[in-house]
C-alpha cells in the first residue's frame, strides 16, 4: 500500500501535470488533421497556463514529494515560473514560425512540455536519481527538436552534435552519481547534508571526484567554458524558436539542480579538519568554490569576446548565453562560503547567509534572462527568412525604421543583456556581482563588471545597426509573435523597474529554500 | 565457510578502467555509432560502479538506481538510433568529421 502522505502528489503538480499533459497530446494529436496543427498549439498553450497558475498559487508552499525525492518549495516555484514563461513563449511563438518554414508537425508541443516539465522536476530535485531522470527528460526531447527542420542539413547537424556530446556528458552523470552515492551512500541530498555534517563519507575524494564529474555533466547543459564547444553550433543549427526556448529552459533546469545539489546537498563540504577558536567568526569556502569560480570567469570571457567576432545573430546570442552563463556561476561560486561562528567554548554554528543571497541572485538573474534572451531569439525569428537564412548581423539593418515596434523590443532586449539600468538584466547583474563580493569573491566580481563593459560593444552595435542603418525587408510578424515579443518586453522591463518586488519576492523565496 | 568475497576496490578500479576507455572511445572514434557505442560503455561502468557500492554500504538504492540508468540508455538508444539514420539518408555518411556545415 503506498503512503499517499509521503508520496503527496498535489505538491508536485505543476510538474506532474505537465508531463502527463505531454503524454496525453501525443496521443490526441493523431486524431487532428495536418492543416489544424495549430489546435496542438492551443492546448499546449492550455496545458502550460494552467501549470503557470497552479505554480503561482504554490509560491508559498514547503512540502517535499515522492518519498523525500522530491522538494515542492518556493524556489521550486519561481524556477517552474521562469521554465514556464519560456515554454509559453516557445509554443505561441513558434505556430506561426513553424506553419511558414513548412514544419508545422504537432511533435514539437508535446515535446517542447515534456523538456519544460524536465526542467521543472530538476528545480525541484532532492534526490540525485531525479536529477539524472529530469535531465534527460529535459535533454532527449531537446535532441529531436533541434533536428526538427529535418532534412536540412544543417539542423539536422546540430541535433547530431548536440546528441552525441548531451549523450556524452550524460555519461558523466551517471558516473559522477555513482561515486557520490559510493562515498555517502545515500543519494538523497538530504541524507547526503548530514553525512557530510557529521564526517561520515566512506572518503572525501571520491566524493570531490563525483562531485566534479556531475559539475562536468551539468556544465554541459548550462554552455560552461570548456563544456561550451556545441552550443554555437546547435544554437544556429536549431530551428530559431527551439534555440530561443533551449537557450532557456535547458539553463534553468541546469542551474537550478545545480544549486540544489550544492547548497542543499554539500554546502559545508570541506576536505580537511576545520581550525577555529572560540569566539571567533570565519568565512569558509567549499571545497568546489574554487573550482566553480575558476570556470565562471572562464566562462564570462571567453563568450564575451567570441561573441564580438560573430556575424551571425544566432552565433552571437549563443556566445552571448555562454557568458550569460558565466555570470549566474558566478553566483554559484558565491553560494561556496559559509560563516562558521565558534561560541566561548569552541563549540560552532554554521550559517548560509551568503549563500541565501547568492541563491537570490541566481534566481533574479534566471528570471530575467528567461524574458530578454527569448525575447531577443523571437525577434531573430521575425528578421529571418522562410528558409531559415538571413541571420546574419547585417541583415537586421534598417529594423527600426521598418518596424519601430520591433526595433524598440531588441532594444529593450540588448540594453538589458548589457545589464543597462531600468531593465532586468542590470538588476539581475547587480545581485550577483554583489553576492560575489559578499562570498569574497572580489577578483570574481571584477572580471563580471570587466567583462559586461566588454559585452556592451556588440551588444550596442546592434541597436546602431538597426536604427542607423538602412535595409530593405519585410520582416515575419504574425499577431501571436508580437505578442510573445511583447509580453517578453513587459517582464524585462518589470523586472527592471519594479526590483523590489521582485526581490522581495525571491529573498521570501530563498531563505524557505535554505530552511 | 563463507566464499571470500571481492574487495569493493577492485570493483572500482575495474568501473574506472571501462569509464576511461568509454571516454577515450568517444574522443577517438570518428563513427556516430561507435562514439554512440562508447557512451553506452561509459554507462554500464557506472552501473557496475554502482551495484558494488550498494553492496558496500548494504543498501539496496544503488541496484534501483542502475534500472533507472538502463532505461535511460534505451531511451538515447531510441532517439540517438534515429537521428544517425536521418542523418545518413541527407549526407549518406556518418562520419562525424563529414559534419562541418555549421562554422563562424
Amino acid at each position: 500500500m503506498i503512503d499517499q502522505a509521503a508520496l503527496n502528489l498535489g505538491a508536485a503538480l505543476p510538474a506532474t501535470l505537465l508531463a502527463f499533459g505531454a503524454a496525453i497530446l501525443f496521443v490526441l494529436d493523431i486524431s487532428i488533421p495536418q492543416e489544424r496543427k495549430a489546435r496542438t498549439a492551443w492546448l499546449a498553450a492550455v496545458g502550460v497556463v494552467v501549470s503557470l497558475v497552479i505554480s503561482l498559487l504554490q509560491i508559498n508552499q514547503q512540502e517535499t514529494a515522492f518519498f523525500g525525492a522530491f522538494r515542492a518549495d518556493s524556489f521550486t516555484s519561481v524556477a517552474n515560473i521562469a521554465a514556464l514563461i519560456t515554454a509559453l513563449v516557445g509554443v505561441i511563438g513558434a505556430k506561426d514560425y513553424l506553419e511558414r518554414a513548412k514544419i508545422q508537425r504537432g511533435e514539437y508541443y508535446p515535446l517542447l512540455l515534456m523538456t519544460a516539465a524536465g526542467a521543472m522536476f530538476m528545480a525541484a530535485a532532492n534526490d540525485l536519481v531525479i536529477v539524472l531522470i529530469a535531465l534527460e527528460l529535459l535533454s532527449i526531447p531537446l535532441y529531436v527538436m533541434v533536428g526538427f527542420r529535418r532534412p536540412e542539413p544543417r539542423s539536422e547537424e546540430g541535433a547530431m552534435k548536440y546528441f552525441l556530446l548531451g549523450a556524452f556528458s550524460s555519461g558523466f552523470m551517471v558516473y559522477g552519481i555513482a561515486l557520490v552515492y559510493g562515498a555517502a551512500g545515500s543519494t538523497n541530498f538530504t541524507e547526503i547534508f548530514e553525512r557530510v555534517r557529521f564526517g561520515e563519507l566512506l572518503s572525501p575524494a571520491l566524493m570531490l571526484i563525483g562531485i566534479g564529474l556531475i559539475f562536468v555533466s551539468l556544465g554541459f547543459k548550462v554552455a560552461a567554458v570548456p563544456f561550451h564547444l556545441w552550443t554555437p553550433d546547435v544554437y544556429q543549427g536549431a530551428p530559431t524558436p527551439v534555440t530561443a526556448y533551449m537557450s532557456v529552459a535547458a539553463k534553468v533546469g541546469g542551474f537550478a539542480a545545480l544549486l540544489r545539489l550544492l547548497t542543499v546537498a554539500i554546502p559545508t563540504f570541506v576536505v580537511g579538519d576545520l581550525v577555529i577558536e572560540p569566539n571567533q567568526t570565519l568565512i569558509v569556502h567549499a571545497a568546489w568554490q574554487d573550482l566553480v569560480a575558476v570556470i565562471a570567469a572562464l566562462t564570462m570571457l571567453l563568450g564575451n569576446f567570441v561573441a564580438i567576432v560573430q556575424k551571425d545573430l544566432k552565433r552571437m546570442l549563443a556566445y552571448s548565453s555562454i557568458a550569460h552563463a558565466g555570470y549566474i556561476l558566478m553566483a554559484v561560486a558565491a553560494a561556496g562560503s559559509f560563516t562558521v561562528v565558534a561560541n566561548d567554548f569552541g563549540d560552532t554554528t554554521v550559517t548560509l547567509t551568503i549563500a541565501q543571497e547568492a541563491l537570490q541572485g541566481a534566481l533574479i538573474y534566471l528570471l530575467a534572462y528567461a524574458f530578454t534572451n527569448v525575447g531577443a531569439f523571437a525577434v531573430v525569428m521575425c528578421v529571418e527568412r522562410e528558409d531559415g537564412s538571413g541571420t546574419e548581423i547585417n541583415n537586421i539593418a534598417g529594423l527600426g525604421q521598418i518596424n519601430p515596434l520591433l526595433g524598440g523590443a531588441m532594444t529593450v532586449f540588448m540594453l538589458s543583456l548589457v545589464g543597462i539600468p531600468l531593465t532586468g538584466g542590470f538588476v539581475g547583474k547587480w545581485f550577483v556581482f554583489l553576492s560575489s563580493v559578499n562570498a569574497g569573491l572580489t577578483l570574481l566580481a571584477l572580471i563580471g563588471v570587466l567583462t559586461s563593459v566588454v559585452s556592451a560593444f556588440y551588444y550596442l552595435r546592434i541597436i546602431v545597426k538597426m536604427w542607423f542603418e538602412t535595409g530593405d525587408f519585410a520582416p515575419f510578424a504574425p499577431r501571436m509573435l508580437l505578442l510573445a515579443i511583447g509580453f517578453c518586453v513587459g517582464g524585462t522591463v518589470i523586472v527592471g523597474v519594479l526590483p523590489p518586488v521582485v526581490t522581495n519576492l525571491v529573498q521570501y523565496v530563498t531563505a524557505a529554500a535554505l530552511r | 565457510m563463507q566464499p571470500p568475497t571481492v574487495p569493493v576496490e577492485n570493483f572500482i578500479i575495474l568501473s574506472a578502467v571501462l569509464f576511461i576507455m568509454g571516454i577515450l572511445g568517444v574522443l577517438v572514434r570518428r563513427n556516430a555509432i561507435m562514439i554512440f557505442m562508447s557512451v553506452e560503455l561509459m554507462l554500464n561502468a557506472s552501473n557496475l560502479a554502482l551495484v558494488a557500492f550498494a553492496r558496500q554500504w548494504g543498501d539496496m538504492g544503488g541496484q534501483m538506481t542502475v534500472f533507472f540508468v538502463i532505461s535511460i540508455a534505451a531511451a538515447e538508444v531510441a532517439v540517438g538510433l534515429a537521428l544517425i539514420v536521418a542523418i545518413f539518408k541527407t549526407k549518406k555518411t556518418i562520419d562525424i568529421d563529414e559534419l562541418n556545415t555549421l562554422k563562424g
